[in-house]
């Protein structure tokens, strides 16, 4: 057996141990008559009284940030063309690969995509998409809300992408035009 | 005939008490955690017992294909029907079931209580339960004793082993206030004896799933639920029957809602103890204190009442 003779105590062992007999004396009236336990009790009693953080979820909501990334949407110009260009950056940035993009040039000779889907289930919400995109087109907007009864409901296309741009387009520019100086 | 009536009207309004403390137990760990609790169900919540009985008992029993059929079904009901009868003992307002050895008759109900929870242990055949319903037992026959001896305390009091005769001797002056310390510890006991927060071993969630009742589901599991919570409210009668009062006024049963209210609270305040350290604390240190605390009590009442000649 061998024991070890180099080591350091770095507290002291009798630091917390009563030394006066008042200390002690102090010390076992603590211990006998439960002050702390009771202290305790005090504090619950005193949050039993306080107003519950609970928020009636369905009819009231927290707070969001303009970063929250949420259920994503692809946006258009104000002149009503989309924005996005198919450079399939966000495509190839995407961790989960979630995104399937097919592209070919229009009549008019401008580049659009024909097939933009997003498999919401592999999705996982880290934003790359629109950190990626040089346009502003695919982005993350502020609905958490989306839950479906089935798997298809969730695999996007890109009709519904750019109905749900159109639905959040005020909320979506607002956090974009609050959140525009930090990126 | 009377009596059994009586006594199914006291199991109804038992069930129903026992109902409405389950609301009140989730409101109030909710409050006390900042939350709300139910509050959907009805009027704020107040329906909320009702439908869980409903869910509960309209889910599927399930019973593990390696248990003790007879015995896992049996457990529960066994637990139920003890617990319900333990409330024969108290003395009500008719007076028509209270009897003059009522105390030894919750005692052995305490007793044989014991073997409901090893029973749902046992039978349900898994590690979980069996583990669960070991420390259960051990701990709540190591409680039983301080319970039992502490009790004597103001039995050697009243003399006598009816719950009935202690509202008249606490006419003047509560035995809370005659044996404060008795008290508190009639309390701790009462919370290991019924298995609750700060000794809830036999639950052990964190290390036993759910304890013994880990194989229970459904009608089972919502029969073991009863059970605990009949014999929590039996246990916070009884204490305002014997150090708080207990004449069967309205204000026992004011005393008794603050009881109630007190088991909830300390489940809000305090984390689970260690087990070594609750059979250390029932058999160092509740049970020197109970039988010096008892020889002390029966030797001063002996020289009060049979006079100083004879000591």
């Amino acid at each position: 057996m061998q024991f070890r003779t180099t080591y350091k105590l770095v507290t002291d062992p009798l630091g917390s141990e009563p030394k006066t007999n008042q200390e002690i004396v102090d010390r076992a009236g603590d211990h006998l008559l439960l002050t702390e336990i009771f202290r305790g009790f005090g504090v619950t009693l005193a949050h039993f009284f306080k107003e519950p953080a609970t928020i009636n979820y369905p009819f009231e909501k927290g707070p969001l940030s303009p970063r929250f990334r949420g259920e994503h949407a692809l946006r258009r110009y104000p002149s009503g063309e989309e924005r996005c260009i198919a450079c399939k950056l966000c495509e190839a940035i995407c961790p989960a690969q979630a995104i399937t993009i097919e592209a070919e040039p229009r009549a008019d000779g401008s580049r659009r995509t024909t097939r933009y889907d997003i498999d919401m289930t592999k999705c996982i919400y880290c934003g790359f998409c629109q950190e990626a995109c040089p346009v502003d087109a695919i982005v993350e907007g502020p609905n958490f809300e989306f839950s479906t009864e089935t798997h298809e409901e969730l695999m996007y296309n890109k009709e519904k992408l750019l109905n749900n741009g159109d639905k959040w387009e005020a909320e979506i520019a607002a956090s974009l035009q609050a959140d525009h100086l930090y990126r | 005939m009377i009596q059994v009536i009586l006594f199914l009207v006291v199991v109804v309004c038992v069930l129903v008490g026992v109902a409405f403390f389950t609301l009140f137990e989730r409101k109030l760990l909710g409050y006390i955690q900042l939350r709300k609790g139910p509050n959907k169900v009805g009027l704020g919540g107040v329906l909320q017992p009702f439908s869980d009985a409903i869910k509960l008992f309209s889910k599927e029993h399930v019973s593990p294909s390696t248990s003790n059929y007879s015995a896992f079904l049996i457990a529960p009901c066994f637990s139920l029907g003890l617990s319900l009868l333990m409330w024969l003992s108290i003395p009500s307002f008719f007076n028509l079931l209270s009897f003059n050895k009522s105390v030894l008759f919750f005692l052995c109900g305490l007793g044989v209580g014991v073997y409901g929870l090893l029973a749902a242990g046992w039978s349900s055949n898994s590690k979980y339960s069996l583990i669960g319903c070991l420390r259960g037992v051990a701990q709540t026959v190591s409680y039983e004793v301080s319970l039992v001896l502490i009790l004597f305390t103001p039995l050697v009091v009243t003399v006598g082993y009816e719950l009935g005769s202690f509202s008249s001797f606490q006419e003047n002056l509560w035995f809370i206030f005659i044996f404060p310390a008795a008290g508190l510890i009639w309390f701790i006991s009462c919370l290991a004896e019924t298995n609750r927060t700060p000794f809830d071993f036999a639950e052990g969630e964190s290390e036993l799933v759910s304890g013994y009742n880990t194989e229970y589901s459904s009608g089972g599991f919502a029969l073991i639920m009863l059970a605990e919570y009949t014999s929590i409210l039996f246990m916070s009668f009884l204490f305002s029957v014997i150090f708080l009062g207990g004449d069967c006024s309205f204000f026992v049963l004011v005393s008794f809602g603050v009881m109630a209210f007190i088991f909830v609270w300390v489940r809000g305040t305090l984390p689970r103890f260690r087990y070594d350290k609750l059979m250390y604390l029932a058999w160092k240190f509740f049970l020197p204190f109970s039988i010096s605390y008892l020889v002390l009590m029966a030797g001063l009442l002996s020289m009060l009442f049979l006079g100083f000649k004879e000591c």
